[in-house]
């Protein structure tokens, strides 16, 4: 009998192979240290000037620069040191100034063809990279304390433009309001009026004998809806905030009900990254303040850079409504196609603002950011730099629009100058503030030295690794150790190759979980060899003999990966960060090996002894033992 | 069969049954008496890793620490004498990290640079260690699920025995020499489990197989032919692991050593468990060729089952 394989399954081995190589390629072009500059407004726009600014700059300082490329807007200035980059990063953000945000970057190296096929290198964990971790935690019991607060003040103003009375409405419990009233018929006014318009609350009357009470408990649908509107909205407020940070590829995710996870790259100055992530914006509506109203009552503001308008205006100092009324802005344009930013306000902002509104018809009104910021200064102190740090709270006014009639919870401001300012606006409105607190429950920082100790550890240990198992393999195998060698750096291959296609990201035990795999792989063909030799030993013909190996291991194997592979995804679904980029790669490194080592090796055998009159099977090496 | 020199194991099952006893008693002493040594992903804490110039003085970090009001610090060295691993119970304080770095750099002459820096919040510290334990304990159902299916529910019990002798016994082993327990090798523990796991489906493997094709039913007589016709198999595929894991440990940096420690013992434990734990248990459970029956309809056959087209021959 021959092992001969059909050609359709050679040339599907040899595609597998040959799409692990090109999809792994992009791994043997490291990333350039580049800086990355961008206008800090989006009105802006980064000229010639900028780029000859900057590359002089970086001449005076000796760091050389590879390349600069510009398109859309922003300059990237790749660099041939990445000890530069930091440097390199300061100078040219001071002397830039606040017009333009410097930022980090690993800017692709990957050539375009490959680029073209979706090609692209592995992305490095944090332990790799170097960066930060914060896991922050939203603080809902704060949060739906604070809803609950708003839900009985705008009960009581209902009632009363309704003109019903009550006695009182209170919050009484962590989730039920509690109103009295003097008699029955105001209760079931009272009732009715809340059925309609605040269906998110179930009803029930009792009696203490004085007063009638209607006890309000909200639903638990409407509290999830809460809790992930405002995880929603943290989530949005940290994105926009990571953005100006300048982090080449942050990552701001949600985790669980209450959590949020932002990793920042190559960042090393935590305080700093804190200072921005965890700052307090605010917002206000105001009314413009009338000629003749006291002083007291008037405030003088400037308008905020950007808003397309300079000097002051006065507001008044009464706040119709806060950046925590608003649940929505979209930036989009009206019929005459001039930019304008639609704003959603929520019921209690919504009913002061049609208060407000209606009393106050083309006069103006205001929005005013409040900023709670950190400014850094650099000085130079005894021939040093010094970063100095200093608390400051910043009140703008970024938009100031005439009444055209009265309006409730939404309305639109318009007057705005250009599409940019308003779809910053908008953004500003939307990610002003953080909808609840939050608290940072976890903080790692990896600075760039480890990462850098640790990726060239890793790889050492792999190389060191696979040249033992190797030798061993052929020391012990001989011309099917061979095989077994070939399959698993294949195997290798194809490991980097599907990790780099998903956009899996590669940590520290990721590495760790490939040894293994480099360990274990060879267990299949150890498997298959050790059949193959004890069916030789038996007296069974050569080809039989490899046939019985491989046909008898398979479903060894197979059970032997497959609870290997349970414990992988149950390593994933309960682990965390480190944990998790194990199980990645073990998963993959189980299944890459499954095909390797069984078609892959077999192939290889069937190639080069399957077709003809075997006398002899190569499967004994100079260490193996021999009955 | 070929003349292979049979190895008596299991005359030795008793004693080995006693040595398995001992590790176990002593490991789960050492749990109850002096607990694990829980790195900062369980307890929650401050961790700093700091990079000196020159090889640093750890009792002057001590003293430095003290002055500034943390007695408790916990200061090592970490993997050379220029790297040093400071650890607090403060779990309040995020900031705390970046605080002692500015501190310690204060009156030294020397360039300071802060390697790592780690905080973990107490609710966060005792969520892993709840979601750890409750892998753990789904990892050994979902495997015991799967083998009592695959194979029969001996089996089943025989693997899962011999899992719990592993965990119990790396465990026990970083409870005695009270190694730093951490998340990476809470992952390796449940490694070992998979590698265990492995190597006890292997062996099981061959003891179904020749409980069907030899006449005799002896469980011993059978378990030991089948111990010694793999045992050529265990040995080379833990010697490649173990040979992996060795480069890991001295090449792959102080982060991932108790990892591949952990991985290490757990494989020379697991190797030695599915040899004599998981065979003593099927020899306990008094294993027989009716056990292993088939349903009726696939009556004979040594042949494997279920191989695929693709793999299959077209000669």
């Amino acid at each position: 009998m021959l092992n001969r394989f059909p050609l359709w399954k050679y040339l599907m081995v040899a595609i597998v192979v040959l799409m692990g190589l090109v999809y792994s390629l992009p791994n043997l072009y490291p990333a350039d240290y580049a800086l990355q500059i961008s206008p800090s407004a989006a009105t802006g726009s980064i000229g010639s000037q900028v780029e000859e600014e900057s590359l002089e700059l970086l001449q005076e300082q000796n760091i050389a620069v590879r390349r600069t490329e510009r398109d859309n807007g922003t300059l990237l200035i790749r660099l041939e040191n990445p000890e530069d980059q930091l440097v390199a990063r300061t100078v040219v953000q001071q002397a830039l100034g606040d017009d333009f945000v410097v930022a980090l970057n690993q800017a692709e190296t990957t050539p375009r063809w490959l680029q073209a096929i979706g090609a692209r290198p592995m992305a490095l964990g944090l332990d790799l990279s170097g960066g930060v971790h914060f896991l922050m935690e939203v603080d809902m019991d704060e949060y739906l304390g604070d809803r609950m607060a708003d839900y009985a003040s705008t009960l009581r103003r209902e009632l009363r433009a309704e003109n019903i009375r009550f006695a009182t409405i209170e919050q009484t419990d962590d989730r039920v309001i509690t109103a009295s009233f003097r008699t029955t018929e105001d209760r079931s006014e009272a009732e009715n009026l809340i059925r309609r318009q605040f269906p998110e609350f179930s009803r029930s009357s009792t009696s203490d004998g004085q007063l009638q009470q209607l006890r309000l408990v909200i639903s638990e649908d409407r509290i999830e809806q809460l809790q992930s509107n405002a995880l929603q909205q943290n989530l949005t407020t940290l994105s926009n905030r990571v953005n100006e940070l300048g982090v080449a590829e942050p990552l701001v995710q949600r985790q669980g009900n209450n959590r949020i996870v932002v990793e920042l790259p190559g960042i090393q100055d935590t305080a700093a990254a804190k200072r921005v992530i965890g700052r307090a914006a605010e917002l206000e509506f105001r009314l413009e303040a009338r000629s003749d109203a006291s002083p007291l009552d008037r405030e003088e503001y400037p308008f905020r850079e950007g808003s397309g308008r300079s000097g002051t205006a006065e507001l008044s100092t009464e706040v119709i409504a806060t950046g925590e009324n608003v649940t929505g802005a979209n930036f989009e344009y009206d019929e005459n196609n001039r930019p304008q930013v639609s704003v959603n306000l929520n019921s209690a902002g919504g009913s002061r603002m049609m208060q407000a509104t209606r009393q106050n018809v083309g006069r103006n009104m205001g929005v005013l950011f409040i900023e709670y910021n950190t400014i850094t200064t650099y000085r130079t102190v005894d021939g040093e730099r010094v970063a100095e740090y200093e608390n400051v709270v910043d009140r703008s006014i970024i938009s100031l629009a005439t009444i055209q009639s009265a309006f409730g919870p939404s309305f639109r401001i318009t007057g705005l100058n250009s599409a940019a300012e308003a779809s910053e606006l908008a953004l500003l409105l939307r990610a002003g503030a953080l909808a609840a607190p939050m608290y940072f429950v976890e903080e790692r920082t990896i600075g760039p030295s480890l990462g850098a100790d640790n990726i060239r550890m890793g790889v050492t240990s792999v190389i060191v690794g696979f040249m033992l198992v190797i030798a061993f393999m052929i020391l012990w195998y001989r011309t099917f150790g061979l095989f077994a060698n070939i399959a698993l750096s294949v195997n290798l291959l194809l490991i980097m190759a599907i990790m780099s296609t998903l956009g899996a990201t590669l940590t520290l035990p990721g590495i760790a979980g490939i040894v293994l795999t480099v360990g274990m792989a060879v267990d299949a063909n150890v498997l298959i060899f050790s059949r193959i030799r004890e069916e030789l030993d038996n007296g069974v013909t050569p080809q039989a003999a490899i046939k019985a190996g491989f046909d008898r291991a398979f479903v060894t194997i197979l059970d032997a990966n497959i609870t290997t592979l349970i414990v992988a995804v149950i390593l994933f679904a309960v682990g965390t960060g480190a944990v998790r980029g194990f199980a990645v790669t073990l998963s993959v490194g189980i299944l890459t090996s499954m095909f390797t080592a069984i078609l892959g090796t077999r192939s290889l055998v069937n190639l080069f002894y399957g077709g003809r009159d075997l006398k002899r099977v190569p499967i004994w090496g100079v260490w193996a033992w021999r009955k | 069969m070929a003349q292979m020199k049979l190895i008596p194991f299991m005359s030795k099952r008793l004693t080995t049954a006693a040595f398995s006893g001992l590790l176990i008693i002593a490991s789960l002493g050492s749990l109850a008496f002096q607990g694990l040594n829980l790195g900062l992903d369980f307890t929650g804490g401050t961790l700093v890793e700091i990079g000196y110039e020159e090889p640093a003085d750890l009792s002057v970090v001590r003293s430095q620490l003290r002055d500034l009001g943390f007695p408790e610090a916990r200061v090592q060295y970490f993997g050379s004498e220029r790297d040093v691993v400071i650890r607090l119970q403060q779990d309040d304080n995020p900031e705390l990290g970046n605080e002692l770095v500015q501190e310690l750099r204060g009156d030294l002459d020397q360039q300071l640079t802060l390697r790592r820096s780690e905080f973990v919040g107490p609710q966060v510290g005792e969520e892993l260690r709840d979601r750890g334990g409750l892998g753990m304990i789904i990892a050994l159902l979902a495997v015991m699920v799967y083998i009592a299916m695959r194979f029969q529910f001996k089996f089943g019990v025989g693997a899962v025995g011999a899992l719990m002798h592993d965990v119990i016994v790396v465990v026990g082993i970083f409870s005695i020499f009270q190694l730093d327990f951490d998340l990476t090798v809470l992952a390796a523990l449940l490694a070992t489990i998979g590698y265990s796991l492995n190597d006890s489906i292997v062996v099981s493997d061959r003891i179904r197989e020749n409980f069907r094709n030899i006449r005799r039913d002896d469980v011993s007589y059978i378990i030991d032919l089948s111990l010694t016709q793999m045992l050529g198999r265990t040995l080379v595929t833990s010697g490649t692991t173990a040979l992996v894991l060795l480069s890991l440990l001295i090449f792959g940096g102080e982060m991932i050593r108790m990892f591949a420690l952990a991985l290490l013992i757990g494989i020379v434990v697991g190797t030695y468990s599915s040899i004599y734990v998981t065979s003593n248990l099927l020899v306990q459970m008094n294993l027989t060729k009716q056990d292993l029956a088939r349903p009726e309809k696939k009556e004979n056959d040594d042949e494997p089952e279920e191989i695929p087209d693709w793999l299959k021959d077209e000669d």
